[in-house]
């Protein structure tokens, strides 16, 4: 039963997929409907927030402040109409996308031979090297706020995306660093043997032979970075404030005097998570690994 | 699979075997770009708040300059703001640590048992993870506390016990809550792979001893779980000592200081009031906070690596 541990990871699929024997083990009894009954509240009472805010994003304005809260209604697309007609929505929703995109791109191809060497090729002081590298991201950003500040004004680089591409490209460094780090370690070595037997350089074995085998790691550790990069809010919020906004700007504005226009704000804020979460529940799998940097099993 | 799963980043292990079995390839080209860029991250911004932060400089007031000794620490140091700064960012990290690390740990247990649709329960628990700060911060503050037409206080008024302003009278508080359950799903997520890399075997032999529910989670349960918990606590300290957007957008720090962090009050200085100078202090004195946190942190990811 040790190996269970493999497959029984959180999965998508739901609990039919647990293995037969478990399932004779506990016929459905008295106790599985009431972890039924117990598992589902709890779970619909965490995901309640955002079950809300779709609601919401449905409603009329009045409806939507409405006290005590309406249930039903006859539900609108007028609110995602409106929001998308501002057409500033989409310069945020580009902005978030073109800088999750390269910044993941660049880190991943500044750690790909990092993490192959480190992974292959260890030296003795490979490990001070990594817990260095995590260590960067013990810095709070915030000590560094008014160099980056400052720097990025007199290089012209404050509300670019060139900006905070380049930001986040180091930001995720270290982690995407570890996470494929983590991945290449599993790598069945005997693969790589066998092609080095057959007098592959360590150039072709890392793009003939470990990339395709790892590729659900980088995937992974790609989608990762992405989620990370389109929900950073810290310097996205003081680099940049207007022609290079991402979407947590966008949604921050709310913030101030619009915020009383809920149903809007909602249809908004749906539209700006959507595409992550549907990210985040694909690879999640694969993302407690990574995240983990293999430490937990 | 159960054994590449079992893989732990160890590379002084695999240091030992490489070094045996492979001929020796320069990495360094390899190694380097990496190194570089993140070593230019780290160095040159700290220099230059460990510059500024002895400096008189204030972007409104470019006539004032020059070097200002000690005179920034000395101006934070007594402004009582940087205390209450430092004790509401420490609380903030505390609570919300506390919070996710026991409420993660009853989540993981109850997504372990046996129930129908149990693959899809997960999936909403862990929804809150991937949703952005600034998005949580707002359908909190908005569609459920707002005083007036939140859902929260037409529950608690409907209970008879009155409407609660929330980021007026519980400023703090109601950041913790939020910051919670945007956290609680990873470490649920986290957690949860760890108990279920638990030994079934060693389960089913407590359970053939008479061991009770409570005491397989005392004794059996608990224990497994010691280093998952210490990963969870690490990176959750690294986000929650830098939390930003949800005070921003919720309560701008206030009622007066009460909901200020040590990120928002340097924000606020270098941002609003254009000091440089002081808000360099105030970003050094973070860095210092971070790293006596992190101290601890490394040396427990460290002791985890290697066994």
């Amino acid at each position: 039963m040790s190996t269970t541990a493999s497959y029984t990871v959180p999965s998508e699929a739901p609990a039919k997929a647990a293995p037969p024997a478990k399932k004779a083990m506990h016929p459905a009894t008295k106790s599985k409907i009431i972890m039924t009954v117990i598992g589902w509240t709890v779970s619909l009472l965490v995901f309640f927030p955002i079950f809300w805010m779709i609601l919401t994003s449905f409603k009329t304005e009045v409806e939507a402040v409405q006290t005590p809260p309406s249930l039903f209604f006859h539900p609108t697309v007028e609110n995602y109409a409106i929001v998308q007609e501002r057409a500033d929505y989409f310069r945020f929703a580009m902005n978030s996308v073109v800088v999750s995109l390269v910044s993941t791109i660049a880190a991943l191809i500044l750690a790909v031979p990092a993490s192959y060497a480190m992974a292959f090729f260890p030296k003795p002081r490979t490990k001070d090297l990594m817990l260095w590298m995590l260590s960067t991201k013990m810095l709070p950003p915030v000590g560094v706020l008014v160099p980056m500040y400052l720097l990025w004004r007199d290089l012209n680089l404050l509300d670019t995306r060139t900006g905070l591409i380049i930001i986040y490209t180091l930001v995720n460094l270290p982690i995407v660093v570890w996470m494929l780090y983590t991945f290449f370690k599993e790598v069945p070595k005997d693969i790589l043997e066998a092609g080095r037997m057959d007098g592959a350089s360590p150039k072709q074995e890392l793009w003939h032979l470990l990339m395709p085998l790892s590729l659900p790691g980088i995937a992974s550790t790609a989608l990762l970075a992405i989620i990370l990069t389109w929900n950073e809010a810290f310097w996205s919020l003081n680099l940049a404030t207007s022609q290079a906004a991402p979407l947590p700007t966008f949604i921050a504005s709310f913030s101030s005097p619009e915020g009383l226009f809920w149903s809007k704000l909602s249809a908004a804020s749906t539209m700006a998570v959507a595409p992550i979460l549907i990210f985040g529940w694909m690879s999640q799998r694969q993302l407690v690994r990574g995240l983990t940097f293999g430490a937990v099993k | 699979m159960s054994a590449t799963t079992n893989v732990v980043a160890d590379p002084v292990a695999s240091a030992h075997v490489g070094r045996k079995s492979r001929r020796s390839v320069n990495t360094f080209p390899l190694v380097a770009p990496s190194v570089i860029v993140l070593v230019l991250w780290m160095i040159v911004p700290l220099a230059m708040t460990l510059w500024f932060s002895f400096q008189r400089y204030n972007l409104i007031v470019p006539t004032i300059q020059g070097f200002a000794g000690w005179e920034n620490y000395e101006y934070l140091v007594t402004d009582p703001a940087l205390w209450t700064a430092m004790k509401n960012t420490l609380l903030l990290v505390g609570w919300v640590l506390a919070l996710t690390v026991a409420l993660g740990v009853l989540l993981a247990i109850l997504l372990d048992q046996d129930f129908w649709g149990r693959g899809v329960a997960r999936l909403f628990v862990i929804a809150p993870f991937f949703i952005m700060p600034t998005v949580s911060a707002l359908i909190w503050k908005n569609l459920l506390m707002h005083p007036v037409n939140g859902l929260f206080a037409w529950i608690t008024s409907s209970l008879g016990l009155g409407r609660i302003d929330w980021f007026a009278s519980l400023p703090l508080t109601s950041i913790i809550m939020i910051v919670a359950w945007q956290w609680v799903p990873f470490a649920t997520l986290i957690l949860l792979t760890a108990i279920q890399s638990l030994d079934e075997e060693q389960k089913e032999a407590a359970r053939m001893d008479g061991a009770g529910p409570l005491a397989m989670f005392w004794f059996i349960i608990l224990p497994h779980l010691g280093r998952a918990i210490s990963v969870v606590i690490m990176i959750e300290t690294i986000f929650f000592l830098s939390i930003f957007a949800e005070i921003l957008v919720t309560t701008a720090g206030g009622p007066g200081l009460a909901s200020t962090n040590l990120a928002f009050l340097i924000y606020q200085r270098a941002l609003l009031e254009f000091d440089v100078g002081s808000a360099s202090a105030g970003g050094v004195i973070a860095i210092i906070l971070a790293n006596i946190v992190a101290i601890f942190l490394v040396r427990s990811v460290a002791r985890n690596l290697d066994a």
